[in-house]
């Protein structure tokens, strides 16, 4: 689904010249959760925007859905990155556009129809549970709240893959609980392939099935993590949802 | 309640007196709202566009361009450093070029128009300054054009420093074109002038003063007001 092969990135000119990634090859299956995890400063943001190539990478190919996206340019890397979602750790909405618009903004760059739009933003904020907040504004939601609208927008030209970029390192535990169901129920419901990026370990294990570590600029190893997929019966799990955000709503 | 009364009849008289030259102050008006009402177009139509440019072409930015930056930024920079009456007086060929003459109102439009173009893409370039960097890294991810980025998401991030850049420009467009007297482009300003100040008729003088104060008072309420309302950042 996205394959890294022999990518490098470096940053700076000169004495400061520092090597972020260093020739880091990558397979993630499709239909998959795959964590990266390592200490600030390990290059797993950077590694994550080579996947979209938010980050053109000096050397080595990207390839994601079959296409390679690092031999694309302008108009076709565009239309590549709407078939990839992002998220990341401080939302980046659009604050002086309400939980609809910001997620219209994406069926709006695909040029959309304006009823079809209507009928998508609804059908994604539906999804994520914040069809009551439609009409507000960032500044009015909860961190959760704010999240769960950064992932309709994600969502809503019907991507293939999810990147993720430290998607709770700004919540609390509960409400990084509350994200990560809603992560997982994508990949289950929608089949869509999620690269989460953090560094804490509780969020990578409880939730991915393979795991890569980063160190300096390296991926040191990758392991398999049952953990994710073995986790809380469905019936718990459907519970812990809806009871969670009851509470989030709440606050 | 004989002070009441003559101060009643006072105001009287003084109406009585400033209203006989209302033909002149209602074209000076017309004047004044001539010039300000191109310079303000111009702000926008060409002062918005080179404002953006100047951000887009900092380093860092969309179109990172150092030399098309010093360009700019310089050309900026003189024409703000400008004394003003030299200004309009060192442009006089230019503005024959344009409109064809270099007298009155509508001439008097071409300098103004010139500084409104510099003041307010300063200004422009501020308030997209402003605009957090991680909104334009979304608006990449979600595969957005250049135009794209800057009309769904700079513009919208900025519009309320926009409208207050534009509201503050406009005051100042206003008093740029009280010296527009000098070209015989007319305008309150060089009413006050002529018959308040130079025919010591200081009852006219304070009158336009007034006129001036209630423009830049209502233009300035309304400008903070509609920023406010376009700016949704903080609940």
């Amino acid at each position: 689904m996205i394959s890294l092969q022999e990518v490098s990135k470096s940053f700076g000119n000169g004495s400061d010249r520092y090597q972020a990634i260093d020739a880091v090859s990558l397979d993630i299956a499709e239909g998959s959760i795959h964590g990266i995890i390592g200490a600030s400063g390990a290059g797993k943001s950077t590694l994550l925007r080579i996947m979209n190539v938010l980050e053109r990478p000096d050397s080595g190919r990207v390839v994601v859905n079959g296409q390679e996206l690092t031999s694309l340019g302008g108009r076709q890397l565009r239309e590549a990155r709407r078939s990839i979602g992002m998220i990341f750790q401080l939302f980046q909405l659009v604050s002086n556009r309400t939980a609809y618009g910001n997620v219209s903004i994406p069926l709006e760059l695909a040029k959309v129809p304006k009823a079809d739009r209507m009928k998508r933003v609804q059908e994604v904020l539906r999804f994520v549970g914040l069809e009551d907040k439609a009409k507000l504004y960032p500044a009015q939601l909860s961190g959760g709240q704010k999240q769960r609208v950064a992932i309709a927008r994600a969502l809503a030209n019907s991507p293939s893959v999810l990147l993720c970029d430290e998607p709770t390192s700004s919540l609390d535990p509960q409400t990084t609980a509350g994200i990560l169901d809603v992560l997982r129920h994508i990949n289950r419901t929608l089949g869509v392939t999620i690269v989460i990026v953090s560094h804490e370990m509780e969020v990578v294990n409880g939730i991915c099935d393979a795991v890569s570590v980063m160190e300096d600029g390296r991926l040191i190893r990758t392991y398999q993590n049952n953990a994710g997929r073995a986790e809380a019966p469905e019936q718990e799990r459907g519970q812990g949802y809806r009871s969670r955000r009851g509470s989030e709503e709440s606050d | 309640m004989d002070y009441v009364n003559s101060v009643i009849q006072y105001l009287n008289d003084y109406f009585a007196y400033v209203m006989q030259y209302q033909d002149e102050i209602w074209q000076a008006i017309g004047q004044t709202f001539v010039m300000v009402g191109i310079s303000i177009a111009a702000a926008i139509l060409l002062g918005l566009p080179v404002g953006t440019l100047l951000f887009l072409c900092r380093k860092g930015q969309l179109y990172a361009n150092r030399w098309l930056f010093t360009l700019l930024n310089s050309l900026v920079n003189v024409i703000r450093s400008f004394p003003f009456l030299l200004l309009v007086v060192s442009m006089i060929p230019l503005t024959r070029l344009i409109v064809g003459t270099s007298l009155g109102t509508l001439a008097a439009a071409v300098p103004l128009s010139v500084i409104a173009v510099a003041t307010y893409s300063r200004l422009v370039e501020q308030s997209l300054l402003e605009v957090p960097k991680e909104v334009l890294e979304a608006a990449s991810s979600m595969g957005a054009s250049k135009l794209q980025m800057i009309f769904k998401f700079l513009y919208v991030e900025a519009r309320s420093g926009l409208v207050l850049g534009l509201t503050t420009s406009t005051i100042s467009f206003i008093s740029y074109s009280t010296v527009m007297g000098i070209v015989g482009g007319g305008g309150v300003g060089d009413f006050a002038i002529r018959y308040g100040y130079q025919r010591f008729e200081t009852e006219i003088m304070v009158f336009t003063i007034i006129i001036m104060i209630i423009l830049v008072q209502s233009i300035q309420f309304s400008g903070s007001l509609a920023s406010r309302l376009l700016d949704k950042r903080r609940s």
